[in-house]
């Protein structure tokens, strides 16, 4: 049995992780706060790219 | 279908399904059962999330939201990749941090065991009633393609998807998807090139877009603030990162997934993937549907595309009227071809004037036709009381079935299943799971071997099983399907959120405020949704904001300590 309590007293190596500062394992983009930050600059690139899709062919 | 579509259908779903049970039989431990051996890598896990999300529905009804509606829909993604952020961030590392099997387990551990009951509650119920819908979903491909009743279609293809499920468990569904997700990728890649082959000769891609733009198709990101339109930035972007909040967060069907991964970087990476591939993919099964639209410029469409409903109902139509308004369609959708190939030609020449007379003539053609589609629906109900208004879920199937070579329609109808089976079986073996782990196991049989509660969940699974089939039935009544799902979820997804929000960010909050909060915060939302008539994705983040208003309230009100009960232990 495990409890919240039992696991918060131990940080282990997936809590290391919330800090999204470890390693991604990835080569360009070191911690996660890179991958989150890529994510959303992606997501940023789609919205530009349907406004201009619709401003070009309405 | 001919032969060889059958060997394509039936060869491909049945050794993917086959391998998958192959591959795990004999599991009768719980942990290996309800999430596998956890040696997942990011791949499996990204293809599973969105296999999962994916469901036959996406395949079959979204080209037809893009024949009618445009791109617009896609809007409805754009909080996604916000949401998957912060589950990557926040949700996954407690839920690997404490081992648990479902999400519930972390409320009984976090407030007590009447929020995780109702949490894990809220879940069934919404669960279940979105599962009968996507068992309906399939069953419309078979009863249009082979003709077979709808009921009939609807319990044969229910009782093949839960014999998959109850005998493969969560490792199958998690294998099997990564090849069930390849076969469907395969056909609407295939159909999307087939469809543009089909496209009149000397007919470019920009020309297949200017007419699909012309007529408002392309018109994908609404800035209006206005809360009665359906689909706009805003509502996508907030309203839609509440629903993916809590779909992703909080809904088993998607929890089970990821924590499966070998470890956090693997469940982090899978989600990643899909924050990234999500938007572009669901633009793509738009903008195929708005090329669809397209092509039925120039090849005659049907005036109903439920064709089966059609022509049953203009057999019992002695007056006629149903083959007059088709007549009336054909004449003006032959009048509307030439008048777009008139348009296009102004536009090669470069006579800007003729151009835009041609394309405000053609404008008006396809108001008349459109007024004609909703003419003929009328008619339609009037000859058949139980016909459906909306016939945009046939759209694509019907392009599928008359237009594609055989061999192809096997290989899409094949797809069309495996989206069906990828996402029926991850929502199935987590209703079971849920049902066992959070009820059964911590209500009823605190202590039993591992083999009974394997066992026991096998029995859940096949429960659910039989209770999604029997919402199926009455599924027809749903105008959208994909919308049918989007409005069931963003109706009690928005109070399960906010359960999992209180429970990571306000620590005051005990278990009796949090409780009593959402069960007034959903009440709040049915009340609401009977009497006002806003975006339905606008309910996710008022029923949350809500709970969460609420309970701070409530707190306030019982004191720092009160109403404060023992939080669960969590059982691994």
């Amino acid at each position: 049995m495990k409890s919240l309590q039992d696991s918060s007293t131990d940080p282990g190596p997936e809590r290391r992780g919330d800090a999204g500062v470890e390693d991604t394992g990835l080569k360009w983009i070191r911690t996660w706060r890179g991958v989150y930050l890529f994510v959303f600059c992606c997501f940023l690139i789609s919205v530009a790219l349907l406004v201009a899709l619709s401003a070009v062919f309405s | 279908m001919s032969l060889l579509d059958f060997a394509v259908l039936i060869g491909s779903l049945l050794s993917i399904a086959a391998y998958g049970i192959w591959l795990t039989r004999g599991r009768h431990n719980l942990s290996a059962y309800l999430k596998g051996d956890s040696k997942v890598g990011w791949s499996t896990i990204g293809i599973s999330v969105m296999a999962t999300q994916a469901s036959a529905i996406t395949f079959i009804s979204t080209p037809g939201q893009g024949y009618q509606d445009g791109l617009g829909f896609v809007q409805n993604y754009f909080g996604m990749p916000l949401a998957l952020i912060v589950v990557a961030a926040v949700f996954l590392p407690m839920y690997r941090r404490l081992n648990v099997y479902t999400a519930y387990e972390f409320l009984g551990s976090r407030f007590d065991g009447k929020t995780r009951l109702l949490g894990a509650g809220l879940f069934l119920l919404q669960r279940g009633l979105a599962a009968g819908i996507t068992i309906y979903a399939p069953a419309i491909i078979l009863s249009t393609v082979l003709g077979w009743s709808l009921n009939l279609t609807i319990i044969l293809s229910g009782l093949v998807v839960i014999i998959y499920t109850v005998s493969g468990g969560n490792q199958a569904v998690s294998v099997t998807q990564k090849y069930q997700m390849a076969i469907i990728l395969a056909g609407m890649a295939v159909a999307f090139f087939v469809l543009l082959a089909k496209m009149p000769a000397h007919f470019s891609f920009t020309d297949a877009l200017t007419v699909a733009g012309g007529f408002g198709k392309l018109h994908a990101v609404d800035f209006s603030l206005d809360l009665n339109r359906r689909y706009t930035f805003w509502s996508g972007l907030l309203g839609g990162l509440f629903l993916s909040l809590s779909y992703f967060g909080t809904d088993q069907s998607q929890v089970q997934r990821y924590i499966s991964g070998s470890s956090l970087r693997e469940s982090r990476m899978g989600l990643m993937f899909n924050a990234i591939i999500k938007i572009p993919m669901q633009f793509f099964i738009l903008l195929l549907g708005a090329l669809l639209f397209v092509f039925y410029q120039f090849e005659q469409p049907p005036v109903y595309f439920n064709q089966s409903a059609w022509k049953a109902a203009a057999r019992n139509d002695p007056a006629g009227k149903l083959r007059a308004v088709e007549a009336e369609f054909a004449a003006v959708h032959a009048e509307k071809a030439d008048l777009v190939r008139s348009w296009l030609a102004a536009k090669h020449s470069g006579n800007s004037q003729a151009e835009a007379e041609a394309r405000a003539r053609a404008g008006e053609a396809h108001d008349r036709s459109e007024a004609l589609r909703n003419h003929a629906r009328s008619v339609l109900q009037t000859a058949a009381p139980g016909a459906q208004a909306n016939d945009a879920d046939y759209v694509f199937i019907t392009f599928v079935t008359e237009h594609l070579p055989h061999g192809i329609i096997g290989l899409l109808v094949a797809a069309f299943f495996a989206a069906a089976l990828s996402s029926k079986a991850a929502e199935l073996t987590a209703l079971g799971s849920t049902t066992t782990v959070d009820f059964y196991r911590h209500l009823l049989r605190r202590e039993a071997s591992e083999a009974h509660y394997v066992s026991a969940s096998k029995w859940f699974t096949l429960a659910w099983g039989f209770v999604a089939l029997a919402f199926a039935l009455f599924a027809h009544m749903a105008e959208n399907l994909i919308q049918a799902v989007n409005i069931i979820g963003s109706i009690f997804y928005g109070v399960l959120l906010a359960l999992f929000l209180v429970a990571f960010f306000l620590r005051r909050v005990g278990g009796t405020a949090i409780f009593w909060s959402a069960l007034a915060a959903q009440c709040l939302v049915f009340a609401l949704y009977f009497t006002l008539s806003i975006s339905y994705l606008w309910y996710n983040f008022i029923g949350c904001a809500a709970c969460v208003l609420f309970s701070l309230i409530l707190q306030s009100a019982l004191g720092p300590r009160g109403g404060q009960a023992p939080a669960d232990a969590i059982r691994t």
